[in-house]
């Protein structure tokens, strides 16, 4: 593909979302979540259940239109898109390798390189029904590599892959951002691990709680402790600032009672003023 | 052989080439029931001919396509399950059809031929719109292969691949409605799904990849034919529901095979 004239600007950021809300038969999934992500970042989105966190990724990717606000791309943009979840009914006779050739056409050495990439080239032959949820997750990760991408968007990367193996995986996504250069926005729940490739942490609940880097101190030992001393390297943990805690209907919960949300931090809980 | 044999043999044939490939998306994508909701509208299709005086094969296709667009604005709507959505649209389609045809006083509709189909009398004519359909239908599904077949494996992950996916899928139901007007003829609307889906899901324990499978449900389906036109002779049993029945042992016989020659692909 040639390169336009807008990517020799490598600031200018990939993908933008601003004042983006979403709300489903009047219940509100999104409110006003702002996100910019430039060539070589790393964002994690992390969250509760419910937080939209999908939602969010599904708008970025244009496969849900937002109630309001925008979402800018860079002219051009590629991504490579690794979907949570993908399970091939047996009734069609597929290999990996035809799985890999539905997103282009490429040729044998390059099917073979994208998925020595990804980790699993001896699985170019093998049904694709036949392959583990681990090894899908890597075939997925060398589809989406094929393509070239300027960003790469990951919706639970490791999921179904075990707890040794998910460290692996967050390592070559890191890899991966080094090599190509590509953007990285991905969606996690292994928070321990999430927080040693990100480079910075987008924490939803509906609303934008906080961003930030992560940070070498533990402020979550709970994470720790069920997780054990098990990958650490290179592992930090994400701390940030939080001035509130959830109701479990995902209102917000000020630890000063004087405390009104801030702009940017706006818990315009609709059902709450509803009652 | 009788001149009328061979054209219900040539008909029947390039119905059952072009049923077997169409069938396979049909049985990937889980849209037995679809294809049949659809199926049911031809009837609707056939009294608005009459009606209009002007070819069934147009109102038909016309027909299909305008439920099936029905059906796919319906399903957005998520209040009522997809199947609840199919039940009562193909069962309203046929008896609409039913009662629209009973309203026209002035010409004799043989329904029997419509529900089961009529393969013995495809004249001439008939054959000429059975190929033409037969080649317009393979020559397109040829065209969107790739994506209709990335969408059928993820319509999320096509989309964003840059898979035209709405176009795609509505040139893939123009295609199924071609098909119900040209086999319905040869089985009938009530055994139009049965040709597309029994040949389809026999060559899936033989086939290693799409491509193979959609061939091989051709192959299938032509044997099924020939098959059933044989027994119809043989037996004096009515054409359709005979070729039907061949289509069935045929399923049967490749499930019966040594796991050897199954393939697992």
């Amino acid at each position: 593909m040639p390169s336009t004239a807008l990517r020799t600007d490598p600031d200018a950021p990939l993908i933008e979302a601003h004042d983006v809300s979403l709300s489903f038969g009047g219940r509100e999934v999104l409110q006003h979540v702002d996100l910019s992500l430039r060539s070589g970042d790393i964002i994690t989105l992390i969250g509760p259940n419910g937080a939209g966190k999908t939602s969010l990724l599904r708008i970025l990717l244009g496969l849900q239109v937002p109630t309001s606000g925008s979402v800018a791309r860079r002219p051009g943009l590629r991504i490579g898109y690794m979907p949570q979840r993908v399970a091939i009914d047996p009734v069609l006779p597929l290999t990996v390798r035809r799985f890999l050739g539905l997103g282009g056409r490429y040729g044998r050495a390059q099917l073979i390189a994208a998925l020595e990439e990804s980790g699993v080239p001896h699985l170019l032959d093998q049904p694709v029904q036949s392959v583990s949820g681990g090894e899908m997750q890597r075939v997925l990760l060398a589809r989406a590599l094929l393509r070239e991408p300027d960003l790469l968007v990951l919706d639970e990367p490791a999921q179904g892959v075990d707890v040794t193996g998910q460290g692996e995986v967050f390592r070559l996504i890191a890899q991966l951002r080094d090599r190509h250069g590509c953007g990285v926005l991905m969606v996690s729940h292994e928070l321990h691990l999430v927080m040693a490739a990100a480079d910075s942490v987008l924490c939803l609940n509906r609303h934008v709680c906080c961003t930030g880097r992560p940070e070498a101190v533990s402020r979550h030992p709970e994470y720790l402790r069920l997780f054990g001393p098990m990958d650490t390297r290179g592992l930090a943990v994400y701390t940030h600032h939080h001035d509130h805690h959830h109701a479990p209907d995902g209102s917000a919960i000020y630890d000063d009672p004087d405390k009104t949300p801030c702009d940017e931090c706006v818990h315009g809980d609709r059902r709450e003023e509803a009652r | 052989m009788d001149d009328f044999l061979l054209r219900a043999l040539a008909g029947g044939i390039a119905v059952a080439l072009v049923a077997g490939p169409l069938g396979s998306f049909v049985v990937w994508r889980r849209m037995a029931y679809f294809g049949d909701t659809l199926a049911h509208s031809a009837l609707m299709g056939v009294a608005l001919g009459f009606l209009l005086g002007i070819s069934h094969n147009l109102t038909v296709i016309v027909v299909c396509l305008a439920l099936a667009l029905l059906l796919v604005g319906l399903q957005r709507q998520r209040r009522l399950a997809t199947d609840t959505l199919l039940g009562i649209l193909a069962h309203s389609a046929l008896s609409l059809g039913l009662v629209a045809i009973a309203f026209l006083h002035d010409v004799r509709v043989d329904l029997v031929a419509y529900l089961f189909g009529d393969i013995l009398a495809v004249t001439q004519t008939d054959l000429y719109w059975i190929y033409g359909g037969a080649i317009c239908v393979l020559a397109v599904l040829a065209l969107i292969w790739r994506p209709l077949l990335s969408i059928t494996v993820h319509e999320e992950l096509a989309r964003v691949e840059g898979v035209p996916v709405t176009l795609v899928t509505l040139v893939f139901m123009l295609l199924i409605a071609l098909v119900i007007a040209v086999a319905m003829k040869v089985v009938g609307i009530l055994l139009i799904t049965s040709l597309m889906i029994i040949p389809a899901a026999a060559a899936r324990r033989l086939a290693a990849t799409p491509e193979q499978m959609a061939a091989l449900a051709g192959a299938i389906g032509c044997i099924a034919v020939a098959g059933g036109l044989w027994g119809s002779l043989r037996w004096d049993t009515p054409a359709g529901p005979s070729i039907v029945v061949a289509a069935m042992l045929l399923f049967l016989l490749v499930y019966a095979l040594p796991r050897s020659v199954a393939k697992q692909g």
